[in-house]
C-alpha cells in the first residue's frame, strides 16, 4: 500500500515538475508547481513526517504559491512565445541537462552510500512535538538566526515599499 | 472490525448527511434572513418551503452550463471543483463525538483522527484560495478578476491573525490533535462553569478574534468583498452557471460549517455539554419536547389556515426526536452529537444573523482591520495566554 502510494505521488511530482517547465503560460506553470508541492507533502506523510507535510501545505502551497499566483494575475502575464533564436540553447541544452542530471545523481548516491535505505513507517519522530523540541534545543541558534534574517527582510521590504509611496 | 470497512461505513453516513446539511443550510439562511426582514421567505415548494433546496438542486442540475467566450477552458472547468474539494476534505478531521460502542464496534465519532488536525484545516484553508483565484482569472471578465484578487489578498491577510489566534488555545491544550483538544476541555470548574477554553482558558478575546477572521476567510458579509454584488456583479463566480455555480455555493457553505466546527472544537468544548452531565442528558429531550409543545399549541391556534395541518405534523416529528434521545444505547451517542451539532448550529445562526444585519466594509477598511487591529491584538492575546500558561500551568 505504502509503495503504491509512493510510486503514484512520486510520479505525479515528476510529471508536474516537467510540466512546469514545458508550459508556456505562467499560471499553468505555477499550478504545476503547486502539484509538485502537494505531492511532496504526501511523500512526507508516507515517511512519517506529518508536521513537515502540514508545514509544506500551509507555507508553500498555501501561502507562497498564492502570492506567486497573485503577482502573475496582477501583472496579467500572457503566454510566452518561443523565438528559436538562441543557438546555444538549441545545441547545448540537452547535453548540459544530461551532465547536470548525471552530476546530481552522482553526488546524491555518493553522499548517501553509507546511509541505510529508507523504510516506510520506520521513522516516527516527525510529529509537531518532536520537531519543536529539536528546534528549541539542538537547533536553537540556527532557528533564531533565521528568524532575525526574516526580520531583516521584513524591514527591507517595508523600507522599499515606503520609498515607492513617497 | 476492519479499520477500512468502519471508515467506509462512516464516510457513507457522513457524506450524504453533509450534502443534505449544505442544502438545508441555504434554506435556513433564506428563512432567517426573511424573518429578520419581516418577510416569510421560501414558502411555496413543500410545507414552509421545506422542499425548496431539492427544487433548487433540480433547477441547477438541468440548467444550461453556459461557457462564455475567451475563457481558459481547463482552469475554468477545474476551479469550482478544486474549491469544493478543499472545502469538503476539511470535514474529515472534525471530531463529532468521543469513542462510542456501536453493536460491539468501538469507533470515533468522526472520520479521521490526525495528530496534526488543526494544521490540516489551516493548510486546506490556504489551498481553498486557488478555487476562487483561478475562477476569477480564467473567466476572462474584469469583475471576476477583481473579485479573485480581493479574495486572494483578503485570505492571505486574514490567515495570519487567524493562525495567531488559534495558537492560544493550542498552548492551553498542548496538542494539535482536535480530539485531544476537546478532551482537555472536559469537566467543570466549581461544579458549574464548563472547563471550555472560552471560559476557563480566558479566551473570550481569542474567540471574538477568531470569529472575525472566520467571517473574512469564508467571504461572508461583512467581509464579502470578493462577491460584492453592487460593485462586482457577483465577483469571482459572475461567469459561472449550473452545477459549477452550485459547487462554489456548496464550497462557501462547507467552509462556513468547518469554521464553526473549529470554533466549537477549540473554544466551546466540542461535544462536552454546557450543564453537568447528570442534567445534560435530558436537555435535548426537554428542548425538542418543548418545541413539539409550542408547535402543537400554534397548530391549535393557527395564524394562517394551512398551519392547522403543518404545525402538528412538525410537532409529531419533534416529539419523536425528543423520545429518540431516551432510547437506551442510542440516546448517549445522539446526546454527544446533539451538543456538538447544537453549538455548530448556533454559530451558523450567528453567521446568518450577521449577514442579515451588517453592511459591507470598504476594501481599505478590510485591510486596515486585519493588519492594524486584528494582528496586534491576536499577538497580544497569544503572549498573554503564553504568560498565563507558564505561570499557572493549566
Amino acid at each position: 500500500m505504502d509503495l503504491v502510494l509512493f510510486l503514484t505521488f512520486a510520479l505525479i511530482a515528476v510529471v508536474c515538475a516537467i510540466n512546469m517547465s514545458l508550459q508556456r503560460h505562467p499560471v499553468s506553470s505555477a499550478l504545476s508547481l503547486i502539484g509538485v508541492m502537494v505531492s511532496l507533502a504526501v511523500l512526507y506523510v508516507l515517511l512519517g513526517a506529518e508536521f513537515i507535510a502540514a508545514a509544506q501545505l500551509v507555507v508553500y502551497s498555501g501561502a507562497i504559491m498564492v502570492l506567486f499566483l497573485f503577482v502573475i494575475m496582477l501583472l496579467n502575464a500572457g503566454s510566452e512565445k518561443l523565438s528559436f533564436k538562441s543557438g546555444t540553447a538549441q545545441f547545448l541544452g540537452l547535453p548540459l541537462l544530461a551532465i547536470l542530471l548525471a552530476l546530481a545523481s552522482w553526488v546524491i548516491t555518493d553522499a548517501t552510500a553509507a546511509a541505510r535505505p529508507v523504510k516506510f513507517g520506520s521513522f516516527t519522530a516527525g510529529g509537531p512535538r518532536e520537531v519543536g523540541w529539536e528546534l528549541f534545543t539542538k537547533y536553537l541558534l540556527p532557528f533564531e538566526v533565521t528568524s532575525i534574517l526574516i526580520l531583516i527582510a521584513i524591514a527591507g521590504a517595508y523600507r522599499l515599499a515606503n520609498k515607492e509611496m513617497d | 472490525m476492519d479499520y477500512l470497512l468502519v471508515s467506509l461505513i462512516k464516510i457513507a453516513i457522513i457524506a450524504p448527511a453533509l450534502l443534505a446539511t449544505l442544502a438545508y443550510v441555504v434554506w435556513v439562511e433564506r428563512k432567517v434572513i426573511a424573518h429578520v426582514q419581516l418577510r416569510v421567505g421560501p414558502y411555496f415548494v413543500g410545507p414552509h418551503g421545506l422542499l425548496q433546496p431539492i427544487a433548487d438542486a433540480i433547477k441547477l442540475l438541468t440548467k444550461e452550463d453556459f461557457i462564455p467566450s475567451g475563457v481558459n477552458h481547463f482552469f475554468y472547468w477545474l476551479a469550482p471543483w478544486l474549491g469544493l474539494m478543499f472545502a469538503v476534505t476539511g470535514i474529515a478531521v472534525i471530531p463529532l463525538g468521543p469513542v462510542v460502542d456501536i453493536f460491539g464496534v468501538k469507533t470515533n465519532l468522526g472520520l479521521a483522527d490526525l495528530n496534526i488536525g488543526l494544521l490540516w484545516i489551516l493548510g486546506l484553508a490556504g489551498m481553498g484560495v486557488y478555487g476562487i483565484a483561478l475562477a476569477g482569472w480564467s473567466s476572462n471578465n474584469k469583475y471576476a478578476l477583481l473579485g479573485a484578487m480581493r479574495s486572494a489578498a483578503q485570505m492571505i491577510s486574514y490567515e495570519l491573525p487567524m493562525a495567531l489566534t488559534l495558537a492560544a488555545p493550542l498552548l492551553i491544550s498542548n496538542s494539535l490533535n482536535l480530539r485531544e483538544i476537546v478532551d482537555t476541555q472536559a469537566g467543570f470548574v466549581f461544579g458549574f462553569v464548563p472547563n471550555w477554553n472560552l471560559f476557563t482558558g480566558f479566551q473570550l478575546l481569542g474567540f471574538v478574534l477568531y470569529m472575525i477572521c472566520a467571517f473574512a476567510e469564508t467571504n461572508r458579509i461583512p467581509f464579502d468583498l470578493p462577491e460584492a454584488e453592487n460593485e462586482l456583479v457577483a465577483g469571482f463566480h459572475s461567469e459561472y452557471s449550473s452545477m459549477k455555480f452550485a459547487a462554489f455555493f456548496m464550497a462557501e457553505y462547507c467552509n462556513m460549517l468547518i469554521a464553526c466546527s473549529i470554533a466549537t472544537t477549540l473554544y466551546l468544548g466540542g461535544w462536552h455539554p454546557l450543564v453537568p452531565a447528570a442534567a445534560a442528558q435530558f436537555v435535548p429531550t426537554l428542548l425538542f419536547g418543548g418545541a413539539a409543545a409550542v408547535l402543537f399549541y400554534h397548530g391549535l391556534n393557527p395564524g394562517r389556515p394551512t398551519d392547522r395541518y403543518s404545525f402538528p405534523v412538525f410537532g409529531v416529528i419533534f416529539a419523536g426526536l425528543a423520545l429518540l434521545f431516551l432510547v437506551p444505547g442510542l440516546g448517549p451517542i445522539l446526546n454527544h452529537l446533539f451538543w456538538f451539532l447544537g453549538k455548530v448550529a448556533f454559530l451558523m445562526f450567528f453567521f446568518i444573523w450577521v449577514r442579515a444585519t451588517l453592511p459591507r466594509f470598504r476594501y481599505d477598511q478590510l485591510m486596515k482591520i486585519a493588519w492594524l487591529f486584528l494582528f496586534p491584538v491576536a499577538l497580544m492575546n497569544l503572549v498573554l495566554t503564553a504568560a498565563g500558561v507558564s505561570f499557572f500551568g493549566k
